[in-house]
């Protein structure tokens, strides 16, 4: 009988597996969620037997998975399709909160003097837990604008951060070897909370679902260490898979934007100055190009190729079914109509494909950066969206700017830019966009649903 | 060292070399579900939580673990309830990307 909880815990990791391997192809998405949600129960199932309830144990973890069961579920179907970002930064930062958490309570249990095999691990969990959970709440904040999504930076930075990183890890090693430090395990935890939020500050808020997801390693990493503290093989197998797996879709990600991990987590320093400076310049003396509906209804109508470009605007106006109608009347017309979607467009990676697709967007008309660089030169009109960075050529001509190098999509080939903006105001990497000056560009101010619900209707008039 | 503490290395090795196997070729746009399904399932901490709150007696113990089966059933609850929203989205385009080869056949 006392193996049994073994095999359940075995079963769950390869449930775990295998919902993470569905979870990696479209068609099998779905159901790997529920693979591995089914691993969860298995796993937590097994666990209840195995409990030993004081009276005040009972009570708390009663109170506790319904205050967490209900915070979950609510924050989980209330969230807006737009904040679902920092959503996901903030369950991660409970679960990392949870590892440190459960990692100090076991040591407490051994006194002032833990045996190194426990102590080690548990150390481990703190400090990375902490970060973890201090890190993804200001992810959350940046996110959700609580606080400027831009890069904080300020002189000796990176020597604070050293000094901070080196204080924990001096702590960890007094810890280890005196051990017996009045409540240095929750000195270790305010340390490591500090560093959280230092190691967070100076990264772009376009940057976070970089971030998130390199938390979202950490948070695995720590549940695996408190699995070594608790001798837990559920917690072993499980924490490290989301390390491994969470490791690698971080460097995927910052692949995807076309930059080094380096570069996203620290490319800040030094950099912020040029950018701000060439945004500055920009804006002095230049003129845009506005044009009314009828005009740009028109110039869409008649055109042979338009190519829309998708972008955080877009979410944020849930402006997915009006330019999926307008994208239909086109057609109707005989316009070939595509969407290029950038990798990062909008907040994170695949976020547009999920808004078109709720639209019903033919899935044959999304196309990939890659799959459409080459047709722009061909489009007649290229329709922006709520996007800006993804366009914006100081990515590939300027090398002072923050976006340098990333990839971006060829809209300035096409004869014709039109920008769904709601102002003049620079994107989320906060750089001013060259394109919006150009000759060929039409700017249409608004809201990017108000915009295209007008383009609609004057498109069937034209 | 522990024959405990060696198996449980065995596992943590193997584990790596399986999670950077498994989703090696996952698309771009599934990196976001896919980040979320993965928050979803270090909520396993919540067994760690469960296994240290139900023996807590003393009120430094309570407070810490209450703190912990909150905040781990937040992270797996939230996180297998948001990655399912997501995906739910994709339901749409599944049919619609059998539509792609009667068009090409019109």
């Amino acid at each position: 009988m006392s193996t049994l909880y073994a095999l359940a815990y075995l079963l769950a990791a390869v449930l775990f597996i295998l919902g993470l391997k569905q979870l990696s192809s479209p068609r099998t998405a779905r159901n790997g969620n529920y693979t591995a949600a089914a691993g969860m129960i298995i796993a937590l199932a097994a666990t209840v037997p195995r409990l030993h309830f004081t009276g005040a144990g009972a009570i708390i973890v009663l109170i506790g998975v319904i205050v967490g069961g209900a915070v979950g579920t609510i924050g989980a179907r209330q969230v807006k399709m737009t904040a679902i970002p920092q959503m996901v930064a903030l369950f991660n930062g409970a679960g990392g909160g949870a590892a440190a958490l459960v990692a100090v309570s076991e040591l407490l249990k051994f006194g002032s003097h833990p045996p190194i095999n426990e102590a080690l691990p548990s150390v481990f969990s703190i400090v990375i837990g902490s970060v973890s959970f201090a890190g993804s709440l200001v992810a959350f904040a940046k996110l959700q604008e609580l606080m400027t999504g831009t890069p904080i930076t300020y002189p000796g930075q990176q020597l604070v951060n050293g000094l901070i990183a080196a204080a924990i890890i001096g702590f960890v090693i007094a810890v280890l070897a005196i051990a017996s430090i009045p409540f240095s395990f929750l000195s270790l935890m305010v340390l490591a909370l500090i560093l959280g939020v230092a190691f967070v500050l100076p990264i772009g808020g376009a940057d976070m679902p970089v971030v998130i997801s390199l938390l979202n390693a950490f948070t695995g990493l720590a549940v695996a260490a408190t699995g070594f503290t608790l001798n837990n093989f559920a917690l072993i197998v499980a924490g490290t898979l989301v390390g491994a797996s969470g490791s690698l879709l971080t460097k995927l990600m910052s692949d995807a934007m076309g930059r080094s991990l380096g570069n996203v987590l620290f490319g800040a320093f030094g950099q912020v100055r040029t950018g701000a400076g060439a945004a500055v310049a920009g804006k002095q003396g230049r003129t845009v190009r506005t044009a009314s509906i009828e005009d740009l209804a028109t110039l869409l109508a008649y055109s042979r190729r338009v190519i829309v470009v998708p972008g955080y605007g877009l979410a944020v106006a849930q402006a997915q079914h009006a330019v999926r109608e307008l994208a239909d009347l086109l057609e109707k017309k005989g316009v070939e109509v595509n969407y290029a979607i950038h990798p990062v467009a909008g907040r994170m990676p695949g976020h547009m494909n999920v808004l078109l697709a709720e639209a019903n967007v033919p899935y044959e008309q999304l196309k990939e950066m890659d799959e459409i660089n080459d047709e722009f030169k061909d489009a007649d009109v290229v329709l922006v969206v709520g996007a800006n960075d993804v366009v914006n050529p100081a990515a590939r001509t300027s090398p002072g700017s923050p976006i340098y190098g990333m990839p971006i999509l060829n809209a300035d080939q096409a004869k014709n830019i039109v920008f769904l903006k709601r102002s003049m105001r620079p994107g989320f990497a906060g750089i001013d966009n060259d394109l919006l000056y150009d000759p060929k560009t039409i700017m249409l101010f608004g809201d990017a649903k108000d915009s295209l619900t007008k383009l609609v209707t004057a498109v069937k008039a034209a | 060292m522990t024959n405990e503490l060696l198996n449980e290395l065995t596992f943590f090795v193997l584990a790596v070399f399986v999670g950077i196997e498994v989703i090696s070729k996952v698309p771009t746009m599934l990196h976001t579900p896919l980040m979320s399904g993965t928050n979803a399932i270090h909520g396993i901490i919540l067994v760690g939580a469960l296994l240290i709150a139900a023996g807590a007696s003393s009120p430094v113990t309570v407070i810490l673990g209450f703190m912990a089966v909150v905040l781990a059933t937040t992270n797996v609850v939230g996180g297998f309830v948001v990655t399912d929203r997501m995906l739910e989205m994709f339901k749409g385009r599944q049919a619609a990307a059998k539509t792609p080869e009667a068009a090409k056949t019109r």
